[in-house]
């Protein structure tokens, strides 16, 4: 009995020692949780200004709490409604056209695994690759400078006799969703492209060879074997899109916008921004910024359910 | 047994096809067809890769041309009337070698923190004595998936002081539950046995992981110090949201300004009276275009030079993001 008691005391011992050099591991940890607190969990007290007639330089009120009058001036009038309904379908649009496409890094890395001279195949896969690390401002710098009145694309086509005027490609309402496309795929689809090269690395080689030597043709094979393989990849990215929806940034549509295609390029990103910094509608645009957050979890709820259902497993 | 029944067939399917193009005369059919494939690829990947190249290639060629020429979109395949007299008076523009210093400063700190923190918690997330350590990870990971957005953000960071303040480039970057994630995931391939060795040796928990883990889980690190330096280097929305005083603005950020207002830069070049200016002739005088893209072959420059050299710890990192989907 006593031995058990003893035995007893010196498992309580060690338990309080763990305990204590527990919460010695935390005390480690702790200045990187208050930033995490600071920076990511105390912005969202700033919620609270959608509910109140915030006006910048003052602090906030009771006597200014305004309730859901923000959430309701969404939709009170005409004009407003229109305003929205343009940013919405902006949004929808910028969105909609990458999930069109979104195939398109796929059969990039599909054709280019089908080159056989490897000195080539890596080169294509540097120079590709290199737009997704340059800026938005140098992407935009660089458009500028091709497509401008007097840049290569403009002069290329007039020397052509294709074109009389040179063309406003970036100062133009037309195209816009098709150009904004056009950017992003410029600066993204290699970099995307590495995933699924990654993907066909992986295809068992045997598999590969046994279906040409039953004289299966180059296409039969992508289509029986390299596509159905990594379909899977495609998958879990097309998830990821959709639950970022509505979320496009803004940085790509700032450095882009102008007076000219302004009512085409406003998603909802740079909705808010311009809300707040151009118009001092600073409680107005917190309130479209909650609804954007809420609609975004939901997004990603669903889609991490409909991922879980299909594949066995979400991506959260 | 199932192998061998595999290569039986495969054998017989081999003697099969002998056996077939025996008979038949041999398939034209689909090799025509694969070889038009490889044709179309080579052309159609050509064309993706000019896409890529062709736009630095042909600012760089403007930025030494003719400026007279350059300005009515005469340069398009080769530089004619080459000169440097374009970079010699962009380095005396105001603020642009300050804004550089700035980059470069955000850069290198910014990255080493990130860096440092992302190994250590990703360490400590691994230590299941911790005091509710799934608790705290969570707390951190949840991160990744919210955003309070852009006005609350402002608020907060004005509340606490970090507008027009260099700490406002570090300080919201320096936890980043992604790179959190992938070291954890890393630390934890990591044999247990070399920690409680160590432990057992009387080593505290900071000597474990700057003597034991550290140089364990190098090329993970690599991988997020490239990924964390080309993030730095390339932000722009916090300087646009927080910084009025123009010694904090970075390369990006100046760049931004130049294109929107080169044409008064122009005029402040032409009028320093540098001994460029001077001599200025039509074809070296700064014009709006010129002044635009060799202030962005500058800001491009590091990037490109860099990219080459760490293609594979970008490449690598992308496969381990997803791995973890």
């Amino acid at each position: 009995m006593g031995r058990t008691k003893k035995e007893m005391d010196l498992l309580a011992a060690s338990a309080a020692k763990k305990k204590r050099k527990g919460k010695i591991e935390f005390l480690y940890i702790l200045p990187f949780i208050l930033l995490v607190a600071v920076f990511s969990y105390y912005p969202l007290w700033g919620w609270v200004y959608a509910f109140f007639d915030y006006k910048p330089p003052f602090p906030l009120e009771w006597k200014n709490f305004v309730g859901l009058k923000w959430f309701k001036s969404m939709f009170e009038n005409e004009v407003k409604i229109k305003q929205l309904l343009g940013v919405i379908r902006n949004t929808f649009a910028m969105s909609g056209i990458s999930l069109l496409f979104s195939w398109f890094p796929m059969i990039f890395a599909v054709f280019l695994n089908e080159i056989k001279c490897v000195p080539f195949k890596k080169f294509v896969q540097t120079v590709t690759t290199l737009p997704k690390f340059i800026s938005w401002i140098l992407v935009y710098s660089i458009v500028f400078s091709v497509f401008s009145s007097t840049g290569a694309v403009n002069q290329v086509l007039q020397d052509l006799k294709l074109i009389d005027q040179p063309k406003l490609f970036l100062q133009s309402a037309d195209n816009v969703y098709f150009t904004q496309w056009l950017w992003l795929t410029w600066k993204e689809a290699g970099w995307a492209a590495i995933m699924y090269i990654a993907a066909i690395t992986g295809i068992d080689e045997e598999l590969i060879e046994a279906a040409r030597i039953d004289g299966a043709s180059r296409m039969q094979i992508i289509r029986h074997i390299t596509l159905p393989s990594i379909l899977p990849t495609y998958f879990v990215l097309l998830m990821l899109n959709l639950a970022n929806f509505l979320s496009n940034g803004m940085e790509q549509y700032y450095v882009f916008q102008n007076a000219f295609n302004k009512d085409k390029i406003q998603v909802l990103d740079l909705y808010v921004y311009n809300l707040a910094f151009g118009g001092g509608g600073y409680s107005l645009s917190t309130a479209i910024s909650i609804l954007k957050s809420i609609i975004s979890l939901t997004l990603l709820g669903v889609t991490n359910k409909v991922s879980k259902l299909i594949r066995g497993e979400g991506f959260i | 047994m199932a192998e061998e029944t595999v290569k039986k067939k495969e054998l017989s399917e081999r003697q099969l096809e002998k056996l077939a193009s025996k008979k038949k005369p041999p398939k034209y059919k689909t090799s025509i067809g694969d070889k038009a494939i490889s044709v179309i690829t080579y052309i159609v990947y050509t064309f993706f890769a000019f896409v890529c190249v062709y736009p630095f290639y042909y600012i760089f060629i403007n930025t030494i041309s003719n400026n007279d020429l350059s300005k009515r979109g005469k340069i398009i395949l080769l530089p004619e009337g080459i000169h440097f007299e374009n970079y010699k008076s962009v380095i005396d523009l105001p603020n642009l070698f300050h804004a550089f210093e700035i980059s470069v400063l955000r850069t290198v700190v910014g990255t080493i923190l990130t860096v440092i923190v992302a190994a250590f918690l990703g360490y400590m997330f691994t230590r299941e004595t911790m005091w509710k350590r799934k608790f705290w990870y969570r707390f951190v990971v949840a991160t990744m998936y919210f955003n309070a957005g852009i006005i609350p953000w402002f608020l907060t960071m004005s509340n606490l002081g970090l507008r027009n303040n260099f700490w406002a480039y570090i300080f919201p970057m320096v936890v980043s539950p992604f790179y959190i994630v992938l070291c954890k995931t890393f630390v934890e391939s990591v044999p247990k046995e070399l920690q409680e060795a160590a432990e057992l040796d009387g080593a505290g928990v900071l000597r474990i992981f700057w003597s034991i883990i550290r140089p364990v889980i190098k090329p993970i690190l690599a991988t997020i110090a490239i990924f964390a330096a080309v993030n730095q280097w390339n932000a722009f929305q916090d300087t646009l949201l927080l910084v009025t005083d123009d010694k904090l603005y970075t390369l990006q950020f100046t760049l931004w300004n130049y294109i929107n207002s080169a044409s008064s830069l122009k005029s402040v070049i032409s009028s320093t009276g540098s001994s460029a200016s001077a001599a200025a002739t039509l074809a070296h005088a700064a014009t709006t275009t010129s002044v635009r893209m060799t202030v962005t072959i500058i800001v491009v420059t590091p990037i490109i030079l860099v990219y080459p050299f760490f293609q594979r710890y970008f490449t690598k990192g992308i496969m381990i993001g997803a791995v973890k989907g």
